[in-house]
């Protein structure tokens, strides 16, 4: 690779990119993010190429990311000239045999791919490039384009753009897609201040959770005092079911360093760091191997495309602390002492990292500035709703049909997220809420299922956008037993350097175990809300004062259930096991002795086609009953 | 604005003129208002660690609950030391630190200053002695002393001060000024017979050659003239005798 100094460079790299990803010859995509890889996804491509070898067939072979459904996963993409793309949901290595026959034969039997792509969207260069000319192939037609598919109708993707369309090992194909072409344009046509100037005016808020106007933060940094400056990436997500940024940093590496490299050239950094969780060994690797490849290219280092501006990336890696998640933690980690927070009266853009003007981002901000240099600020402002341009990406997980990552405009209602795009409730059940914000969100109920889903509305219904996890709970769920879940994480969690984070959530953690556990007390809730509104006006960092969120959302929106369960000594859902009893009823049993069997505690007694009995003194309360039961005829109360 | 500006304000309905860079808690203090604290000593840089001296500032249009040990002063700011808000939050502190060490009489003492009772719903810990992590000790060591014998290890509520591993610490040099500082009398520190104990070594005292008292550590003083190149001869006297 040699270095890229003008423009024609680019538009070489991009033509040996553009041939990668429509290629004149077949070629297989197996996605192999982390999410694909946990599914099966590296056993599918070991038996790909196998195969490919065996019939020495020539085939491309390519690995790159989750689109976003990765309940279908492990997901193989396949690219033949002059035909659609197809994707083929939950491979396995034994399938690969035939699927590999059906691509040869050009022949559509057995295996149904899940859906088709006549085009591909490249996002940077506002066009669609199609993979086929002419019309559709007959025997394809049937095959839904993939924005017929419901999970991605709504769906519009910017930050994820490139996520699960190029080799995330190649940067020709990044560029392909049109990137670095910003970066060209940045540094070859724009000023300092036009580019904040755009991202100001794009309305681009940062995605990490706080929202803060991203441009007003790179404007304070570069008018901050101080000749070396710091920009940061912050890769530290944390929240328990949210992997958006993960998702982007395996998958799309480029995308976060080319708005870094922009963002810094704004700044005046020549310097920035990409702080990374170690749990993360994927994308801690494919970033590392982006780095050096826009090092190769001459997109990190001295006189970065002829313009005379220096820059270069380290990457640092977390040690597992959630609360490193929070800026002034997330530097003094970096600065290499333990990773505590610190009071930001004074701005980190002033006196940040090693005391110095420092700006920091969130992955999926990052990765929003190359498309908003290359399409303007009027394009990416007149996505989603007032005050809250573009998209975000979510995670939904939990009790949902279509679990994955998902990036929707600003000011979606929640009801399509959870019914359009999530699909609904699996198991027929009741929906019952949704966290959103990560452990220190808060909990919304169903009369909210409208909501538009931006960073102000979810701020006043008590709960807040945070990174974008977004855990669905059905009618099963307790939620003062959700509320010490995450309280006992946030206290397993908390760094211990003020008072009422390190004491105040362990005591509220106490008082929750005990009324999950039939011991709650009269007062107790009283106490909680007052010891949570204390610890929200006290704490240190957003970390702890954001830890009473779980109880303070679900005392807004659930107070019955705590009421339930310390009064009525009852937990409606039935999750507390101290406050449930299982019994088996007369009308709906049939005696078939299924309960019986799989009972751990042989606790159940009964003979064949009469009512079964559960022993009281036994019962362990596991639920295994309950589950096995196919006449619905065990009740919990 | 530069520093050593003068900026006006308002504190308890008061006005004071304080320099640039002040904090709140300064301020307070040079106007005797006061504010309680644990971890805030002029030795070392303030931490914001206790949240004990937490005051009511309205900066323009917003109001919030600040840490007066850091919190900088500032021009036509208007700070409440006193507000029910306040009073509430270091009640709410006071009694976890209380459950926290229960057998602290400095706690004891303070609470009964602030009007505080323990929380009966917490129930008190057995295993923490005095220690409320204020983190002075470990600052003392570390910018005052400079041998970083201890810090701070752990997080959340397992979280504690001491040499690390909690072994007997190789750079200790036995000086004390962590149990000085200490607000609470946590850190034991025991001198007899020419020996002292602290943090479970024992350092050989020197005697002063005039008087005789045994006045320092043999570390120390070593390690004093290390660092400033005194001979060991010379720093063999106590200041009594100097």
């Amino acid at each position: 690779m040699s270095k890229i100094n003008t423009l024609e460079d680019l538009n070489k790299a991009a033509k040996r990119g553009l041939e990668a990803i429509i290629p004149s010859k077949t070629k297989i995509m197996v996605g192999m993010g982390t999410s694909g890889i946990a599914s099966g996804a590296q056993a599918v491509y070991d038996a790909l190429a196998e195969e490919i070898k065996k019939r020495k067939l020539d085939i491309i072979l390519s690995k790159t990311g989750a689109m976003g459904m990765d309940c279908i996963e492990p997901l193989i993409d396949v690219v033949q000239p002059n035909k659609p793309r197809l994707a083929y949901s939950k491979m396995t290595a034994k399938k690969v045999p035939e699927v590999i026959d059906q691509i040869v034969k050009g022949a559509i039997n057995g295996n149904k791919p899940a859906y088709r792509m006549d085009e591909e969207e490249f996002i940077c260069l506002n066009e669609n490039k199609p993979y086929l000319k002419g019309p559709v192939p007959k025997d394809l037609e049937g095959i839904p384009k993939i924005k017929e598919v419901n999970f991605y109708k709504k769906q519009m993707k910017l930050a994820t753009r490139n996520c699960g369309m190029i080799n995330y090992e190649s940067i020709d194909e990044y560029i392909a897609k049109g990137g670095y072409i910003s970066l060209f344009k940045a540094l070859t046509k724009m000023k300092p201040e036009e580019i904040i100037e755009e991202i100001i005016a794009s309305g681009l808020r940062g995605r990490g959770g706080g929202g803060f106007p991203a441009g007003v933060k790179w404007q304070t940094c570069r008018r901050a005092h101080g000749d070396i400056k710091y920009v940061i990436c912050n890769g530290d997500e944390g929240d328990p079911g949210a992997y958006m940024d993960r998702s982007v940093m395996e998958v799309d590496p480029h995308s976060v360093i080319e708005g870094m490299i922009i963002g810094a050239f704004a700044i005046g950094s020549g310097q920035g760091f990409i702080y990374v969780r170690n749990e993360y060994p994927l994308a801690v690797a494919n970033l590392q191997r982006a780095i050096n490849q826009a090092r190769e290219y001459g997109f990190l280092g001295k006189n970065i495309l002829n313009s005379g501006f220096d820059f270069d990336l380290k990457i640092s890696k977390g040690a597992g602390a959630f609360v490193c998640g929070e800026s002034t933690a997330l530097m003094t980690s970096l600065e290499g002492k333990a990773g505590e927070p610190r009071a930001k009266y004074i701005h980190t853009v002033e006196h940040g990292l090693w005391d110095r003007p420092s700006n920091l981002n969130n992955v999926e901000t990052w990765a929003n500035v190359p498309a908003i240099i290359s399409r303007g600020a009027k394009w990416f402002s007149s996505i989603g709703c007032k005050n809250n341009s573009g998209t975000k990406v979510f995670c939904l997980v939990g009790k949902i049909n279509n679990i994955g990552m998902v990036e929707v405009p600003m000011g979606i209602p929640l009801k399509e997220i959870i019914y359009d795009i999530g699909g609904g409730i699996p198991g027929g059940k009741k929906y019952k809420a949704v966290q959103t914000g990560g452990p220190s969100g808060g909990c919304l109920p169903d009369n909210l299922i409208n909501i538009s889903v931006d960073f102000d509305s979810l701020w006043e219904a008590g709960s807040m956008m945070g990174s974008g996890g977004m855990i669905v709970m059905d009618e099963t769920t307790c939620m003062v037993d959700i509320a010490r879940y995450f309280i006992d994480f946030l206290e397993f969690e908390s760094c211990g350097k003020c008072v009422p984070c390190r004491e105040g959530v362990q005591r509220m953690n106490e008082i929750l175990q005990d009324i999950c556990n039939g011991k709650g007390k009269k007062g107790d809730v009283e106490l909680l809300e007052s010891m949570a509104q204390g610890i929200v006006d006290v704490a240190l960092c957003a970390l702890g004062s954001t830890a009473p969120n779980p109880v303070l959302s679900t005392l807004k929106y659930f107070r019955d259930e705590y009421v339930a369960h310390v009064r009525d000594k009852k937990c409606p859902a039935g999750v507390c096991k101290a406050l449930i009893r299982f019994s088996i009823s007369e009308e709906k049993c049939t005696g078939c002795g299924v309960c019986l069997k799989k009972c751990p505690t042989e606790c159940i007694s009964g003979e064949k086609k009469k009512t079964h009995v559960i022993d009281q003194t036994k019962c362990i309360k596991c639920g295994v009953c309950k589950e096995s039961c196919k006449f619905d005829a065990i009740i919990v109360e | 604005m530069k520093v050593g500006e003068m900026v006006n304000f308002i504190i308890d309905g008061k006005k004071v003129e304080a320099e640039e860079g002040a904090t709140v808690l300064q301020v307070a203090r040079a106007n005797n208002i006061a504010i309680p604290t644990l971890c805030c000593h002029e030795s070392v840089a303030p931490s914001g660690a206790c949240r004990l001296c937490v005051v009511e500032v309205k900066k323009g249009k917003r109001t919030r609950i600040v840490t007066s040990c850091l919190y900088p002063v500032d021009e036509g700011i208007v700070v409440d030391t006193k507000t029910e808000r306040v009073l509430n939050v270091r009640k709410l502190v006071m009694q976890l630190l209380m459950a926290r060490c229960p057998e602290s009489d400095v706690l004891k003492d303070m609470a009964k200053e602030m009007g505080v009772e323990p929380q009966p719903a917490f129930h008190p810990e057995t295993d923490k002695g005095k220690c409320v992590l204020c983190r002075l000790c470990v600052k003392a060591c570390e910018d005052v002393v400079g041998v970083n014998a201890i810090g701070l290890a752990g997080r959340g509520k397992k979280k504690a001060v001491g040499p690390p591993y909690m072994e007997d610490s190789k750079t200790c040099i036995g000086c004390g000024a962590c149990a000085y500082i200490c607000p609470t009398e946590h850190i034991l520190m025991e001198s007899t017979n020419g020996k002292r104990k602290i943090w479970g070594r024992t350092f050989k005292m020197q005697a002063c050659d005039k008087c005789g008292r045994y006045f320092a550590p043999v570390d120390q003083l070593k390690f004093i003239s290390d660092k400033t190149g005194t001979p060991m001869s010379e720093l063999a006297v106590c200041i009594s005798c100097k």
